[in-house]
């Protein structure tokens, strides 16, 4: 299994294919830290233009930790994207390539394949959020400082003190690893279908894109499917910047103010995760290879 | 007695409608060269596929090396090496990365000099480093071969392996059979739609259409001239087939499909087959002798379908 993981790996970091997300990633952080950098106190003053006649702030609004925010708002969004790219080329490249016929007259099983490609699938996932946690996180804090966190929800602000805020990053990152690993398993799970990589990446996008208009819809029948559609949970990692307040309305350190939603969340996106490569198994130990 | 490497039998394999394997049986010794000769669409790829579990079968039991091919499919692979169609190969890594990458699928570690021996011997070492985007089809097949033998497998299967090819091509890779054949004992499955090309190496020699077998036999015997395979049309065939089971014909006797008796045997003793078949009251309709394998093989494969089933 552990060779089979690593030819994977192998395979997959020798395809010139693979960098265009890490590019891209590249490309779309440090364009928008460009323009943060020289017109951030602009766009903060935007922002924060409701409030600027009832509250006074101090410190730095545009600092590395509320641009990391913005960023992940604005990326997570497209890096499903860059997951399909990868996750749904995985069988339905091989099938393309014509080498699928090739590895599986090797001695190994079909679910150890399975298994060792959705590995590599989800490993590749994890790098790239890495990456866009050194970029928009690490690069941002050099760039812009450091500072408290100052957020505006729907109808509250949120201030995060400066020494409270990296640990919400780190989960955030974990959760938004585990949302993107959901995203890999679904384009996983359709790239047994099809003989080239096309279709899985389009067919992933149509899903997501259908899945989220669905969850940001307040129709009352879509409600009733909201709670089980996984594009719902995807942005649960903003749970992390929710924080629990005291009686004088003064934030908890080290709290979340619902836990419940993000532990539901988690469950949630683990059900599909494991549901898409279960499936993923079933049809393939079944499949006629005919590529 | 020679080792039974493959056992095919009533293998069937059915495509929603469409059958491409029906009820063939087949068996391969050790040491064979065992020609797999159809036209294309005749089920020769279906089959291989089936061998090496890329496909599973509607119906029918698959023995490789006396063992059951889905029971211990991981053990049995182990010991097979091959090229199915097209040799496709990862096009972005070099003909040295990808005889590494697939050694290391195949379970086996191998030196660098190991691998540059398997490469030379299909004529890459010049260029081992290249990317094989840059290569001919000639030099993807014999990538293709170098993989199938990284792993020093004892049975190796070949699926139309001079596609493609020039006629150099074509030399090379016959030259390559036999020498696995000859010099390393290997056993091989080699198919093709081309009768010449498996003619000049096959020990054995299966011919299939439309999903079932047409002949089977050592080529030695199916390619001698004295030999001749008759096609007989009589009145009433399962009379003429009782009468001629139980007489000296009894031998000669092909199993037969649709409405066409078949009998093998000497071209000179077509006159007192003829003799005979009055003798035992047979109404004869027709008596038609095949030349040769090449004749029998070109009429099958030009479509003439009332062609039927016999084996050695």
């Amino acid at each position: 299994m552990w060779t089979l993981l690593q030819i994977e790996l192998y395979k997959i970091f020798r395809r010139p294919r693979t960098y265009i997300a890490f590019v891209a990633i590249t490309a779309l952080i440090t364009i928008v830290q460009l323009g943060l950098k020289v017109d951030g106190k602009e766009y903060a003053a935007f922002v924060m233009a409701d409030l600027s006649n009832t509250l006074q702030i101090d410190g730095k609004i545009m600092n590395g930790y509320f641009v990391c925010y913005v960023l992940l708002q604005l990326l997570l969004v497209h890096v499903p994207l860059l997951i399909a790219l990868i996750a749904a080329d995985m069988i339905s490249g091989e099938a393309n390539m014509g080498t699928l016929r090739l590895l599986l007259t090797k001695p190994i099983s079909r679910t150890q394949f399975i298994l060792a490609k959705f590995f590599a699938a989800t490993i590749y996932t994890i790098l790239l959020l890495i990456w866009l946690a050194i970029l928009a996180l690490f690069l941002s804090m050099w760039i812009f400082g450091t500072d408290d966190m100052f957020l505006l929800k729907n109808n509250y602000a949120v201030q995060i003190e400066n020494a409270d805020i990296f640990w919400r990053y780190a989960g955030a990152f974990c959760f938004a690893a585990l949302a993107m690993t959901t995203v890999a398993a679904l384009g996983f799970f359709l790239s047994q279908f099809a003989e080239n990589s096309i279709g899985p990446i389009v067919a992933t996008m149509s899903v997501i894109i259908f899945f989220t208009i669905l969850s940001t819809m307040s129709i009352p029948i879509f409600n009733l499917i909201k709670p089980y559609l996984f594009t719902t949970h995807m942005v649960a990692w903003k749970e992390f910047f929710d924080v629990k307040v005291n009686s004088s309305n003064e934030t908890i350190r080290g709290t979340i103010q619902r836990p419940d939603r993000l532990i539901n969340s988690t469950f949630i996106l683990l059900a599909h995760i494991v549901f898409f490569v279960g499936a993923s198994l079933y049809v393939f130990k079944k499949k006629d290879v005919l590529s | 007695m020679m080792q039974q490497v493959i056992e095919v039998k009533g293998l069937t394999k059915h495509f929603k409608n469409i059958t491409a394997v029906d009820d063939l049986s087949f068996s391969v010794s050790e040491g064979d060269v065992y020609g797999f000769l159809g036209q294309n669409g005749a089920g020769k790829s279906t089959t291989i596929r089936m061998l090496l579990t890329l496909i599973s079968p509607t119906s029918g039991n698959i023995k490789l090396f006396g063992m059951p091919l889905q029971l211990h499919r991981r053990e049995i692979l182990q010991k097979v090496g091959a090229v199915v169609e097209k040799p496709d190969v990862y096009k972005y890594l070099s003909a040295y990365d990808n005889l590494k990458l697939f050694a290391r699928l195949s379970g086996v570690k191998i030196s660098e000099q190991k691998l540059m021996q398997q490469l030379e011997m299909v004529g890459l070492t010049a260029r081992a480093k290249d990317k094989v985007q840059t290569y001919s089809q000639g030099m993807k097949q014999r990538l293709g071969i170098a993989i199938a033998l990284v792993h020093d497998p004892s049975l190796i299967i070949l699926d139309e392996p001079t596609n493609g090819l020039d006629p150099q091509g074509i030399a090379d890779i016959r030259n390559l059979i036999l020498h696995l054949s000859k010099e390393q004992k290997k056993t091989i499955v080699v198919s093709s739609h081309l009768l010449s090309e498996i003619e000049q190496v096959a020990t054995k020699i299966l011919i299939i259409d439309k999903g079932k077998k047409i002949i089977e036999g050592e080529s030695a015997q199916l390619f001698d001239p004295s030999q001749t395979v008759v096609e007989l049309t009589t009145m009433d065939n399962i009379f003429s087939l009782q009468q001629l089971e139980q007489s000296i014909w009894q031998k000669n006797i092909q199993p037969q499909r649709e409405n066409v008796l078949v009998l093998k045997l000497d071209k000179k003793l077509i006159p007192q087959l003829h003799r005979d078949l009055v003798s035992m009251n047979i109404e004869v309709l027709s008596l038609q002798p095949r030349h040769s394998l090449e004749d029998y093989f070109l009429q099958v494969t030009s479509g003439n379908q009332h062609v039927d089933t016999f084996t050695n």
